[in-house]
């Protein structure tokens, strides 16, 4: 094993958890985070919720104390660009010229905010990925009054939320008939629409916007395809992430919407891992398929592993795929990944907006997504994490109990076999 | 500031002061206590600041939420009737000398 420095580009969830993960398994060996933002490592969820709603200040948001990592020797070059790495000679090259040699290098360089190329640049018109473009949409929402979010995804819809609810009138446009359509089934969309609706978010399905209009630096109004115009004093794009693989490709190494990495994390260069956003792996929970996941769950999980196998203790990563998002007062998780399902059924009330459905392919259970029923959320998690099987007709009905249903499941599978 | 001492796995002890209104998961992280994750950051979402509180003041603490208590559900180590997130529970001057018990493993 190893003790050479290790190397993590991209301070962030993915960074921090693969350095504590490395020192958690008793590692000493030097441990340099280098990061292009200039703020330490913090937790991005809360910048769409809480963080904007002006409930929670910037001291809450670290992700760890820098005297922590000070004393477990982990060091942060903050606000410095890794600009090359030189594979051949073991160091990365940063933007302000400095060489870092490693040992081994681990890529947790995350994914970046998708811009609206008609957008342009205006003065407020945001994407919210980082604790800066956090700081800047916080100041504009405490003076706007009408705002249009372009991009029904998860990052819109909880920036709508959290502006519907302090008193802005918000409007999101998205291209797809539905609210999230890449990321859930029909009956989570219309639920989510009616959550919306409700909260009195003006929701403009299946339009595209061809046009911002602006008087100076600041844009007034969005033009959409319809020829309809909404006025507004702040645009926020929230039209998905790309993966931050470019220095990756620059190197050499195989990309392709991300770093590819093997089930361990390992890079096709045995000095080099990848996880988190940025890092393309075979996940079992999509029958071997090459998948990036951006999720607290993948970053968190996955640098675990690849501290696991730097440090000589290689353990595929395989944990179970989950996702929430906060929207108003409802939690919306997600556990699998759900693609392609055959059979999917409902369980709870989908009118009252707390409900859950669970999605099969070829019988197995591959995912399943629930609103404001943690308990079926923590049941599917279980089930896909210990192969546990279950039938649509169990899960369909109102009557099941889920939690014996999973302790019979368990002691099922556990038994050994009657056939054989 | 109230203390708060923190029963590791392999049974060794950290005592630490806490501000008041810290959860002890932030307590945990925060001071490089090992066996406390808190991947969600306090979200009451991911179950890997799962503790034993087994202090009888434990029974004057605000009951868990239904999300916490199902959460509770899920968590890697046993779940026994002294289980709590250490995200959902926040440190007052009453609980001052609170002694929290970690379990094996949070994932």
């Amino acid at each position: 094993m190893s003790e050479g420095p290790l190397v993590v580009v991209g301070a962030s969830c993915a960074g921090i958890s693969l350095a504590m993960a490395t020192r958690d398994l008793g590692s000493e060996r030097p441990i340099v985070l280098v990061g292009d933002e200039p703020d330490l490592p913090y937790h991005r969820p809360p910048l769409s919720k809480a963080f904007l709603a002006g409930k929670a200040e910037e001291s809450t948001l670290a992700l760890r104390p820098e005297s922590l990592l000070a004393s477990l020797g982990i060091e942060i070059v903050a606000g410095t660009a890794v600009t090359a790495i030189d594979r051949t000679a073991r160091r990365v090259i940063t933007a302000d010229g400095r060489r870092i040699a490693y040992d081994h290098l681990a890529l947790t360089t995350g994914s970046r905010a998708r811009t609206l190329a008609i957008a342009g640049t205006a003065d407020n018109v945001l994407t919210l990925r980082t604790l800066a473009d956090a700081r800047r949409l916080r100041a504009a929402a405490a003076t706007c009054r009408e705002v249009v979010i372009v991009g029904g995804g998860f990052v819109g819809l909880e920036v709508a939320a959290t502006l519907a609810v302090a008193g802005a009138a918000v409007t999101v446009v998205e291209t797809e008939q539905r609210l999230l359509k890449r990321a859930v089934s029909p009956a989570v969309s219309d639920a989510v629409m009616r959550l919306h609706h409700r909260h009195g978010v003006g929701l403009r399905l299946g339009a595209r916007v061809t046009a911002i209009d602006r008087a100076g630096d600041r844009a007034r109004a969005v033009r959409l395809d319809d020829g309809s115009v909404l006025p507004c004093d702040l645009v926020v794009v929230g039209i998905g992430a790309v993966a931050n693989d470019e220095l990756a490709a620059a190197a050499g190494l195989p990309c392709r919407d991300g770093v590819l990495v093997d089930p361990e994390g390992r890079t096709a260069d045995p000095h080099i891992v990848a996880a988190g956003d940025c890092a393309r792996h075979p996940s079992r929970f999509a029958d071997g398929r090459l998948v990036r996941l951006e999720s607290v769950q993948n970053a968190t999980d996955q640098a675990r592993a690849a501290a696991a196998v730097l440090h000589g203790l290689p353990q595929p990563y395989d944990k179970v795929p989950w996702f929430w998002s906060d929207q108003y007062d409802v939690k919306i998780q997600i556990a699998g990944l759900v693609d392609e399902p055959d059979t999917s059924v409902l369980r709870g009330n989908a009118e009252d907006g707390r409900f859950s459905v669970f999605h099969f392919r070829a019988g197995r259970l591959i995912g399943a997504e629930s609103l404001g029923r943690p308990g079926d959320h923590l049941f599917a998690r279980r089930c896909l994490g210990e192969h546990l099987a279950v039938t649509p007709a169990l899960l369909a009905d109102a009557g099941t109990d889920l939690a014996a249903l999973a302790t019979a499941a368990r002691a099922a599978a556990a038994a050994p076999s009657r056939t054989s | 500031m109230p203390k708060v001492t923190y029963v590791l796995a392999d049974g060794s002890r950290r005592s630490l002061g806490l501000s008041v209104g810290a959860s002890l998961m932030e307590g945990a992280t925060g001071n490089a206590v090992p066996g406390v994750l808190g991947d969600c950051g306090g979200s009451c979402a991911c179950a890997t600041c799962h503790v034993y509180i087994e202090d009888a003041r434990a029974a004057a603490l605000p009951p868990p939420s239904e999300m916490e208590n199902e959460l509770l559900n899920g968590v890697a180590a046993e779940r026994r009737p002294t289980s709590r997130l250490g995200c959902q529970v926040r440190v007052t001057a009453e609980l001052d000398g609170l002694v929290v018990v970690l379990p094996e493993r949070q994932t």
